[in-house]
């Protein structure tokens, strides 16, 4: 999907929800994976990826979307392209409670900052509904979150 | 450390000038506040990317630039006070090790958008020594005119580069590029990549 996509720099700060795509893009010579310290690193580096002409995408866990917010306000003021991946924690039957905090603000935050949400509850509907997020965030420059239910990822336990 | 206590003596539109003088076909982001105000005072020029904001992006810009554009020379000229809320995007550089980046900070050891506080650069913290450690190849800190003549040539040499050059505190007229953001955007990628 991100190839067809024509997406050349994908930014993560992981999460066990991505390991795998992550893995992927990693194997994938057309695509550079870009290994960041905190998430809003992701939100610049798309930028300047537009202005040089390449596609960026941003993979995260929930709690990463309150280090991006100040950052957001440049992509919504330069109208830049950026797909966001989150995968939610603090959601569906979590075991930390550091996590609900920030799962709560997830959308408030997002939507406050010109981010189209579009959350997914189903692991047959993911694909699709990233695909459409970056012909959406790709073709109208704007910022585009799917946000992926704990329910699909499953929640971590400590046993 | 010692030298890091030496009263700074360059002028930063006098530096940023110099640097850009043989800018050529290089791309260029700055981070905001003055950095944005002094390339502006060096000419404008559509392959500027000047912030108004996003306090902590202007290196990150510039990574995703150098990668999207490996051919052409990418500088990123920001303040003290930028890079220290971006400390870790040093390291995320550091291990991508693009070629064509170089990181300029105009050090006045202040945050001079707020009233000239002192950053913890004033207290010795060596950002030079940070980005070294992070994989920066050339690195080094400027305090004088001498000093810096080498620095104009190597940020355009290939390889990833990181000046911090010691400024003065001296406040220069306000030359403001345009505000717009998307406007700044598109002037950017039409000169860079032709019209859409």
């Amino acid at each position: 999907m991100l190839r067809d996509q024509r997406v050349s720099q994908v930014a993560y700060v992981p999460d066990f929800g991505h390991a795998r795509l992550i893995e992927l893009v990693r194997a994938d010579r057309r695509m550079r994976a870009v290994a960041l310290t905190t998430e809003e690193e992701g939100v610049a580096l798309a930028t300047g990826a537009w202005l040089g002409g390449e596609r960026s995408v941003l993979l995260m866990q929930s709690s990463g979307v309150g280090n991006c917010i100040n950052m957001l306000g440049m992509i919504q003021e330069c109208r830049i392209p950026l797909p966001m991946l989150v995968t939610m924690r603090g959601q569906w039957g979590e075991f930390n409670p550091w996590q609900v905090p920030m799962a709560q603000a997830t959308i408030p935050t997002l939507t406050a900052m010109g981010v189209i949400v579009q959350p997914v509850e189903r692991a047959g509907d993911v694909a699709e509904t990233a695909a459409a997020a970056c012909r959406l965030a790709f073709n109208t420059c704007r910022a585009v979150a799917v946000l992926i239910s704990q329910r699909v990822i499953g929640a971590k336990e400590f046993k | 450390m010692t030298a890091a206590r030496s009263k700074p003596v360059l002028d930063r539109r006098k530096v940023v000038a110099q640097l850009l003088k043989q800018r050529g076909d290089a791309l260029i982001v700055a981070g905001l506040g003055a950095p944005t105000w002094d390339i502006t005072a060096a000419g404008d020029h559509p392959l500027n990317f000047g912030t108004w904001g996003g306090m902590g992006g202007a290196a990150m810009i510039g990574l995703g630039l150098a990668l999207a554009q490996p051919k052409r020379r990418v500088l990123v000229i920001t303040g003290d006070g930028e890079m220290l809320m971006a400390l870790g995007s040093l390291a995320t550089i550091g291990v991508q090790r693009p070629r064509n980046l170089a990181v300029i900070v105009m050090d006045n050891e202040h945050y001079g958008e707020t009233g000239m506080q002192q950053t913890h650069t004033r207290f010795g913290v060596d950002l030079a020594g940070m980005a070294k450690a992070a994989g920066f190849g050339a690195t080094g800190t400027v305090y004088s005119a001498a000093q810096l003549k080498g620095w104009v040539s190597r940020i355009y040499q290939p390889g990833l580069a990181f000046v911090d050059i010691k400024v003065t505190t001296v406040t220069a007229p306000l030359i403001l590029p345009p505000r717009d953001g998307t406007l700044l955007k598109n002037r950017f990628r039409e000169a860079l990549l032709g019209k859409d």
